[in-house]
Order: C-alpha cells, then structure tokens, then sequence
C-alpha cells in the first residue's frame, strides 16, 4: 500500500522543470544568461509600453473633444467636420477594391491554378509584386499625379486616387490570395476533375469558395492599407474637404481622406482638439480592422485543424 | 470548338492578362517617373543634382545632397533604435513568450504595423518633440527625433520578419545545445540566433526599405530645413519630405527637379528590395 502512494506517477514537465531557486543558481553561475533575460524582457516591454503609450495617450487626449458637431455633414473653416472626409474615405476604399479585386484575385488564379510548375512569367509576376510592395507611398503618390492627373487630365480626384492607391493594394491581395489558393488540398481539384468538371467550373465552384477565408483578411488589410494611406493621396485626390460629387464633377471632384484630413489639421496646427479626436477616430477603425483581420484568421486555422 | 470549350480559352486568357497588370503597372510607374525625371537630372547635370550642396528652387539651383544625406542619417539612426529593440523583442516572442501573453503581444505588434503614419507622426509631434525640446534645451524637431520615431515605426517590420526567421531555425539546434549544458538563454542566442542570421537580416533590409520611404511621420517631426544635416539636434529634410513639402506649388524645373528626386529614392528602393529577395533566396536555400 505505501509503495503505491511513493510511486505516484510524475509528469514529464515536472521533472525538468526548475524551481525558482534553481534558476537564480544558475544564473549566479552564469550571470550572462541574465543579462540577456533582462534584455530580451525589456526590449519587449519597451515595445508593448510604446504602442501601449501612444494608444493610450491618444485616446486621452481625443475622446473629450468627440463632439457631434465633429461628425457633421459640411466642412466649415470654424467646425472642421471629419464627416466629408470619412466618407470620402469609405467611398475611395471600394473603389480602389473595386478595381484591385478582380485583377488581384485573376492573378493569383492564373499564377496558383493555370501555370505550369516554373514558369517563366509566373516567376516575373512575383518579382514585380515584390517591387510593387516595397515602393514608398510618395512614390505611388507622384506616378499617380504624373499618371492619372496628368497625363490623363482627370485633375485631383477621387477617382485618380482611388487607382493609386488600387495599385498599392494590388500585390497584398494577390498575395494573400495565392497563399490561399495554394492552402486548398490537391484532392479537391482532383475530385472535381474526376467528376468530368472543367478547369474553370474547378476554379469557380470548388476551389475559390474554399479560399474565400483567405482572400477576406487580405482584403481586410489592404482596407486597412487604404484608411492609413496619407502620402500617395495628397497629390492624386487632393485636399478638399467636401463631400464626394458635392462639387458636381462626380469621381473627378477632389476629396481627402481621413488621413490626409488629419495631416491637414496637424500641419494647419487650429484645431489641435480636433485633430486628436480625429486621431482617435483613425486608431478605432484600424483597431477595428486588425480585430476584425485576427477574427478572420482564427476562423481559417481553426476550419484547417 | 464547344462553347465550353471557348469559354475556358476565354478566361485562361483574362486570368493571363490579370497576372500581366503587376509587370504593367512597374513598368509604368518606372515609365512614367523615369521619363519625367531624367530630363530634368539631364538639364541640372547629374554631379550638380546628386552632389549639390544647396537646394535653392528661388535662384534655380537644386542639390540634393543634404537629402540624400538626410535619408541616409535619419534611417541610419532608425535602425540603430529599432533594430536591437525589435530583433530582441523578436527573440521574446519566439522563445520566452507563455502562450498566454503570446496571444495578447502577436496582435499588438500587428496593430503597430497597422497604426498610420500620419498617427505616429502626430504623437511624434505632440509627444517626442516637446521631449527633446526639454532635454536638451533646442527646438524639438531635430534628426534624433525623426530617428526614434522612425526607430519605433519600423520595430513590426523587423519583428514580424525576424520572429519568422527565428522560428524556422530547426529545435534541434536549440536542443543540442540545451543538452550540452547551456542554458536556454545561452543556446537561443548562440545556438538559434546564428542559425536565423539571414532571415534577420533580410527584416533589417526590409526595415530601411520603410525608413527610407516614410513620408508623411517624418515631414512632421523632422524641421525640413534643406540645408546640409548639421548633427543630431539639428533639423533635416528627407528626399521624401523634400517631394512632399514643395510638390503643391513647383512648376517646371522645379517639378521636374522633384521628380527627380523620386527617381533617386526610387532608385534606392531598388537596390535595397533587390538586396533584400537575395538574402531571401539564401535564407530558404
């Protein structure tokens, strides 16, 4: 009877797991490894206290001056209403989706579904997506002016912005979107093509309905991509602050985003209030995006495991 | 032919036509910058235009020097910050992290990613400016202070890339090292660290990439003046900065002289995404 209670079984992770003490022992054997605890620690801390800061700190500062009149339908020089700008926001980002989905989502389709193994154009794609992804906002930004506002004579518009910015957003979806195309097992396709389907029923009806997890949180960030977008804007949409067609010439009237709005605010540097409520108002809806972006990816893993 | 069959070739050829829009698009872009930009280089001469020391668009005279000097300074001073910070931080999250934290940390360093710049660039102005301006006793929007904001904008980057890395270094190495009596300090960063070596910097490259294109942060906090970088408590003014703050109202040489600008940024761009896909390439090899 005693031997069975001395004999408890004892779980891997126990054994090897060092009490407290053993630990400072080792480290005053080898104060090395401590000094790199403490600043693997801190850097992290250092990190999360940053983020945590400027969050809180904007917060604090902004949400006493979110005042109705904020979201007010005209833009006055008195009330610097974020209203014309967030809808022109809204407005520019389905647009550029728009336009960057099906061409996004036709690229990866060829790339993942249609190409052969090593081809030569697929490899060029991926290299010029690559550069796409790396080029600065600015960049875009005075392609765009030359590009569209210039060449094209669409003047600064809504309409020249959103191309610019659909451009910007073209390689992350087409990124996300290969990764999920290639996620889908093998078997699907071959059942399907075992059934006599062709290879274009495939695509549409059995293996882009399976990706569709994929592609949402790509295009989940790249609204994120398009909300943040404040560099390549200021010269392809301008900075008026209006309501999209208020002035009459539709998609070709000038607007300004949220961030573009903000920036204004920040350099005319009146309405200090309101350029913290208007912060705080970009912060919830990226906030907004990465909760919505993880919700989405969590959906996946857990479909896959 | 079948209908069916037309429709397949229909579509296999629309889906090669969408692949084809991101060449399309880069050699536009190359085009478009390239064909207005050169002309200019051209017309300044390109030793006058790269290493002119005095930007004065009044008098017809544009170096760009100081900006090129400037990009190079700030960046250089952003990874100075966000590089140890980062890559350490990178190291917590991949081999000291509980799962618990993990969980809350991973989306915080994604929502930094995902913060605009124009915010930081705000908190830079209300917070980081002041700061300096107290501490040593100048006007706030200096070099030092575009660098730790930059520093802290482009610490998601290097994280995001050097966790990945970190975490594709096979466990063996960490654990042939455990067994040989280091401690799990010790084996991360002797054994593991080494292994991840081009990953890590493949995310350094990445993270300059962003530096050196950041725009609308660093025209807030930097002070722009286009004269040749003078010190760390000094203000400077970036090639991207320089297109921003004069492109409202250039005309002629003066435009073209910015585009040009753009095309010199552009240019570094270049060079630095070719450097980062070969440390990429070297990695998965």
């Amino acid at each position: 009877m005693t031997m069975e209670r001395t004999c408890k079984p004892v779980a891997a992770e126990t054994i090897n797991k060092l009490t407290f003490k053993d630990k400072m022992r080792a480290y005053k054997r080898s104060p090395l490894s401590l000094i790199l605890l403490l600043l693997v620690c801190g850097a992290a801390l250092i990190t999360m206290l940053t983020l945590l800061y400027l969050i809180v700190y904007i917060l604090v500062k902004g949400i006493p001056y979110i005042t109705p009149d904020l979201f007010s339908f005209t833009y006055t020089s008195d009330n610097v209403s974020l209203m014309p700008a967030l809808i022109s926001t809204v407005v520019m980002t389905i647009i550029a989706l728009v336009i960057a989905l099906p061409l996004g989502i036709g690229a990866a389709i060829y790339s993942v579904e249609y190409a052969k193994r090593g081809n030569k154009l697929v490899q060029l794609v991926r290299i010029t997506t690559e550069t796409l992804s790396g080029i600065p906002s600015i960049v875009y930004g005075l392609f765009g002016y030359l590009c569209f506002v210039t060449a094209l004579h669409w003047g600064y518009s809504l309409l020249a912005g959103a191309f610019t910015v659909a451009i910007m957003i073209l390689p992350l979806i087409m990124r996300t979107t290969e990764e999920a195309l290639i996620s889908v097992p093998d078997s699907f396709r071959e059942g399907s093509f075992g059934l006599g389907a062709g290879r274009l029923r495939t695509v549409f009806h059995i293996v882009l309905p399976s990706a569709v997890p994929g592609i949402l949180s790509g295009v989940i960030l790249a609204i994120g991509r398009v909300v943040g977008e404040s560099a390549a804007l200021m010269y392809t949409a301008g900075s008026v602050a209006q309501m999209p067609g208020q002035a009459g010439g539709g998609l070709f009237d000038s607007v300004r985003t949220l961030s573009v709005h903000m920036y204004v605010l920040s350099s005319e540097g009146l309405h200090i209030d309101k350029t913290y409520a208007t912060a705080v108002v970009l912060l919830v809806i990226v906030i907004g995006i990465n909760a919505l972006s993880s919700f989405v990816a969590k959906k996946i893993t857990k479909k896959q495991g | 032919m079948k209908w069916s069959n037309i429709k397949e070739l229909l579509m296999h050829i629309l889906f090669f036509l969408t692949a084809c829009v991101s060449i399309f698009a880069v050699v536009l872009i190359c085009v478009f910058l390239f064909a207005n930009g050169i002309p200019a280089i051209g017309k300044i001469g390109v030793f006058k235009f790269l290493l002119g020391t005095k930007w004065k668009p009044g008098n017809d005279i544009y170096g760009i020097l100081p900006m090129i000097l400037g990009s190079l300074y700030v960046t250089a001073g952003a990874i100075i910050i966000g590089v140890p910070i980062g890559l350490l931080t990178a190291v917590f999250l991949a081999k000291f992290c509980p799962k618990g934290l993990y969980k809350i940390l991973k989306p915080a360093t994604e929502l930094m990613a995902g913060v605009p710049s124009v915010v930081y660039g705000f908190f830079g102005l209300v917070v980081l400016v002041p700061l300096v301006q107290n501490i040593f006793g100048v006007a706030g929007n200096t070099m030092l202070t575009a660098s730790v904001l930059l520093g802290i904008m482009i610490l998601p980057t290097i994280i995001g890339v050097s966790e990945s890395a970190i975490r594709a270094v096979p466990d063996s190495y960490y654990e042939g090292s455990l067994a040989l009596g280091a401690s799990h300090e010790r084996s991360v960063f002797f054994a593991t660290l080494p292994a991840a070596r081009s990953g890590i910097l493949a995310g350094v490259v990445l993270g300059i990439g962003r530096a050196i294109g950041e725009t609308m942060a660093v025209v807030m906090v930097a002070g722009n003046k286009p004269r040749m970088p003078q010190g760390l408590l000094d203000g400077v003014r970036t090639m991207t900065a320089n297109i921003v703050m004069e492109m409202g109202y250039a005309t002629d040489l003066h435009r073209e002289a910015l585009i040009a600008t753009a095309v010199v940024l552009f240019v570094f761009i270049l060079m630095i995404n070719v450097t980062f896909s070969l440390l990429r390439r070297k990695d998965r090899a």
